[in-house]
């Protein structure tokens, strides 16, 4: 499964990539919040999948699922939320300001 | 002797408050004081039982850097050289600069150049006298740009110091050779080791990297192009720095590394193959110029080349001549740049073409003129310093060691012709400067100002030179075995007599050697007129000036050739370019290392259900590319998200799968929010090979991330430390919850940063939404 899994974020990275290479910026933000889909499973996979039950302490069980990387991808999600946010409004301002959202309109000029 | 080094510059600090006075007292009278009282301090080292003494302070021990000094006799004639040409132009300069001028800024720099030039002399520490030596590359690039407002000035001050630091830092990295191999820094250990320098493989790099500093600085050929357009600069600027002593100072770095490289046959083909080149180029370009500071600039060129290729003779006659015309030319060369700087003073122009006659005039400034040029032509006349130097000169072409290597004495066979072809020129062009400016037709007509004499304290420099010149002359032996012994016994690493000089030696060779100079040269001066065309045909149109400017306007533009093709401020472009570093270096270190790894014992099996999440997810993620509705942007993205909440739920992280599915509910909800007010998707307009390369950086590095996942998982090195926190979660932290244990006790500090975090993005959005500048309000 974990073979699977590392495609599958693969695959998450990939479009996350060519939407980050696009000109429109609503693409560039669907490109990155797939690249931290892809980065959570990463994690996720790397941590080794099922060996055991929820990292909840119950009696009887000695075999637990690795809680260490859902504590990191706990933070990472709540982080890539704060920045996603933070770039749609980003997005909304410099489109409306500038009356384009195309990347290769929006270049600073050495003479402004 | 650290207190003489550094005197200058202490006084240098005060110059700003003294030049506040500059209406009442010209602030040049106090700086007189450094130079002046370097010399004094100095002049009792004079004197037939000198042995040489030598300081040290530590700068930087760990290095083995330090402040130390040596004064043997070449450093003592540097010295005396450069206090007491000093004190002379800087009294001259009290005479030739207005107070209007920025006095504190003109004396500032050049009390920083005089201590960069005592350090060079007396550095004993290679890397001091590096320091010292870039410092008046520093402070000459000040000092020739000073009238900064001229374009002329800028480009000379600019030249000059890409030529000079160019040699510095080819110097340096011969410095940083020899304290390899010798394992010191200092100069006197290094010579004491010359066997083993001269034995290192690294001997013909080392060679050619000091040699290139030295020749840069000294201008020799071809890198002598920096000089002529130096003379931009105030003349008792050009007077000190361009004739006695920066330009010196590559004469002395070879003259200080005499001892070691003279071993080598080597030495001899470079140093004297350039010096007597440029001696024979720079001679015949001096005959070419119209500007009096031009024609004594390419003369101190050919000057100079001369001494460099006495030094590379080695005999113990020549490096006798060669100390010996270094201080006999710093004192006509002087007084001839001064009375250059009078003529400009007094006539308002350097241009020969337009001078003449002035002998009446200016008497004074004439007569002295006379005295400095007929001793540079090298007159046979028994009061002019000038000729026993360049008899000696001839003397020395004529008496070269054998040498192993062939070139060396095929050269050594031309020099002779060489020197006297090179000492023709030299003739005429002092003839030329000398009768063309003072005698002939007055055309007072074609000057901006009457011409008169100039005042008194302006002469009294130039006449103490040309005192200079005759007390030589007229007694050649005056400081023979108490002061010039030395010198070229220091240069030369044996002891060695002091050799009479006399001004008649019978009919020898080198009497019939000047006698042709003086014949040919006189017949070529005054018939120059018959001689323009071909002076001016050859060499026509090649230049190194030409060279010089093709090379930085060439390295200008390539630069900027290349910086305009990638940084073009298209955003994808560095995005691409970031991640084809990324893989070329990941891709590149998994092939070298042979780290791909495919061997898995611990594989969970696969189900259903999560192949089935995984297609749904990859399909979704496929699609967010080909759609171009921007609600089902949004809604398809959702769909990942939200599979990924489910694939922690199947994972066994509830409350990744809880945090995950409220996240993906807020994004979904604020993209919806925001993108209200964005425009529709469009069609995506890039051409096909930007599309492919889009998708071929895309699919590597997609690859890549599964690559390392796989290799990742299958080299497990080391032990999970999970089962600390599954043990301590409720001993330690009481709670049954370990992820959320270890969110807030075992790694709370990540948690308190990451609420920051989430703080500051909602502080930044609300100032985004609600700061407006006024503009925008309206």
């Amino acid at each position: 499964m974990e073979i699977i899994m590392s495609i599958l974020a693969g695959v998450l990275f990939t479009t996350g990539i060519y939407n980050l290479l696009q000109k429109q910026m609503l693409r560039i933000i669907i490109g990155t919040a797939l690249i931290s889909h892809g980065a959570h499973l990463f994690i996720l996979t790397m941590g080794e999948l099922k060996t055991g039950a929820p990292p909840i302490l119950e009696e009887n069980i000695k075999n637990y699922t690795d809680p260490l990387p859902q504590a990191l991808i706990l933070t990472s999600i709540v982080i890539s939320f704060g920045v996603t946010s933070l770039l749609l409004v980003l997005a909304y301002r410099a489109s409306k300001e500038n009356g384009t959202d195309n990347m290769e309109k929006l270049r600073g000029n050495e003479n402004d | 002797m650290l207190f003489a080094v550094f005197l200058p510059v202490l006084l240098a600090i005060f110059i700003p408050f003294f030049s506040k006075w500059k209406e009442k007292i010209h602030t040049g009278y106090f700086v007189l004081l450094a130079p002046l009282a370097v010399f004094i301090y100095f002049i009792p080292h004079v004197g037939n039982d000198f042995s040489p003494v030598s300081q040290s302070y530590d700068w930087i021990p760990s290095l083995n850097i330090g402040l130390d000094f040596y004064l043997d006799g070449l450093s003592l004639l540097f010295v005396l050289l450069i206090s007491g040409i000093g004190t002379l132009v800087t009294f001259y300069s009290i005479f030739y600069l207005h107070t209007s001028e920025r006095l504190d800024q003109f004396y500032v720099y050049l009390l920083l150049f005089m201590t960069a030039m005592f350090g060079v002399v007396l550095s004993d520490n290679v890397f001091v006298l590096y320091s010292f030596w870039e410092l008046t590359s520093i402070s000459s690039f000040l000092l020739i740009g000073y009238w900064n407002y001229k374009e002329g000035s800028r480009y000379g001050a600019l030249k000059s110091m890409l030529i000079t630091v160019f040699g510095g830092l080819s110097m340096l990295g011969g410095f940083i050779l020899l304290s390899i191999i010798t394992e010191t820094t200092s100069i006197q250990a290094m010579i004491s080791q010359a066997d083993v320098i001269l034995s290192s493989e690294y001997f013909g790099l080392i060679l050619t990297l000091v040699l290139l500093g030295a020749f840069t600085k000294s201008a020799q050929f071809p890198f002598h192009i920096w000089l002529p357009d130096a003379m931009e600069a105030p003349t008792p600027v050009s007077a000190y720095l361009h004739s006695a002593t920066m330009v010196k100072a590559g004469i002395f770095l070879v003259a200080r590394f005499t001892p070691i490289f003279s071993g080598s046959d080597w030495f001899f083909v470079f140093v004297s193959g350039i010096g007597i080149l440029t001696l024979v180029w720079g001679s015949y370009m001096a005959v070419r110029q119209t500007d009096l500071k031009g024609i004594l600039a390419f003369s101190t060129i050919s000057q100079l080349g001369m001494i460099m290729s006495m030094l590379g003779f080695g005999t113990s006659a020549a490096i006798y001549a060669a100390v010996f015309h270094i201080l006999n030319h710093a004192t006509f060369k002087g007084s001839l740049f001064m009375i250059a700087g009078i003529v400009d003073h007094e006539t308002g122009t350097r241009d020969i073409r337009r001078l003449g006659g002035l002998v009446t005039l200016m008497p004074i400034s004439a007569t002295l003129a006379f005295f400095g040029t007929f001793s540079m032509a090298g007159l046979p006349l028994p009061f002019l310093n000038g000729f026993y130097s360049k008899e000696m000169f001839f003397d020395a072409t004529l008496e070269l060691n054998e040498s192993s290597i062939a070139f060396a004495n095929v050269l050594a066979q031309a020099i002779p012709y060489l020197a006297v072809f090179g000492s023709i020129f030299t003739f005429v062009y002092s003839m030329y400067l000398v009768f063309g400016t003072f005698m002939g037709k007055q055309k007072l007509d074609q000057l901006k100002i009457k011409p008169h004499e100039a005042p008194i304290g302006m002469l009294i420099s130039p006449i103490i030179l040309v005192l200079g010149v005759v007390l030589i002359g007229l007694f050649p032996n005056l400081v023979n075995s108490s002061f010039l012994a030395h010198t070229a016994e220091a240069i030369y690493g044996q002891s060695m007599e002091a050799k009479h000089v006399q001004f008649w030696h019978g009919w020898e060779l080198p009497l019939y050697m000047s006698l042709i100079v003086v014949s040919v040269g006189a017949i070529l001066a005054f018939t120059r007129k018959y001689w323009n065309g071909i002076y001016s045909f050859i060499p026509g149109k090649l230049s190194f000036n030409k060279v010089y400017d093709f090379l930085v306007d060439q390295s200008e533009k390539a630069s900027a050739k290349i910086t305009n093709v990638y940084m073009t401020g298209s955003l994808r472009l560095y995005m691409a370019l970031i991640l084809v570093a990324i893989l070329v270096c990941s891709f590149g270190v998994l092939w070298i290392t042979d780290g791909f790894a495919f061997e898995n014992p611990k594989v969970d099996e696969i189900t259903i259900q999560e192949v089935l999440i995984a297609l749904t997810m990859a399909a979704a993620a496929i699609c967010t590319v080909f759609t171009r509705n921007k609600i089902a942007a949004i809604l398809i993205l959702g769909v990942v998200g939200y599979g990924l909440a489910l694939l922690f739920v199947v994972y066994r992280a509830p409350d990744l799968a809880l945090t995950q599915l409220v996240v993906e509910t807020i994004t979904v909800a604020l993209f919806l929010l925001c993108f209200y007010h964005l425009p529709n998707l469009r069609e995506r307009t890039e051409k096909a090979s930007q599309k492919l390369v889009n998708i071929i950086i895309s699919v590597a590095f997609g690859t890549l991330m599964t690559v390392v996942a796989i290799s990742a998982h299958s080299t497990k090195l080391f032990a999970k430390i999970s089962d600390y926190f599954v043990e301590t979660s409720y001993k330690l932290g009481g709670g049954h919850n370990i992820v959320n244990v270890i969110l807030v006790d075992m790694r709370g500090i990540d948690t308190l940063f990451e609420i920051v975090v989430l703080a500051i993005a909602a502080l930044a959005i609300y100032g985004l939404i609600k700061l407006r500048n006024k503009k925008e309000a309206e």
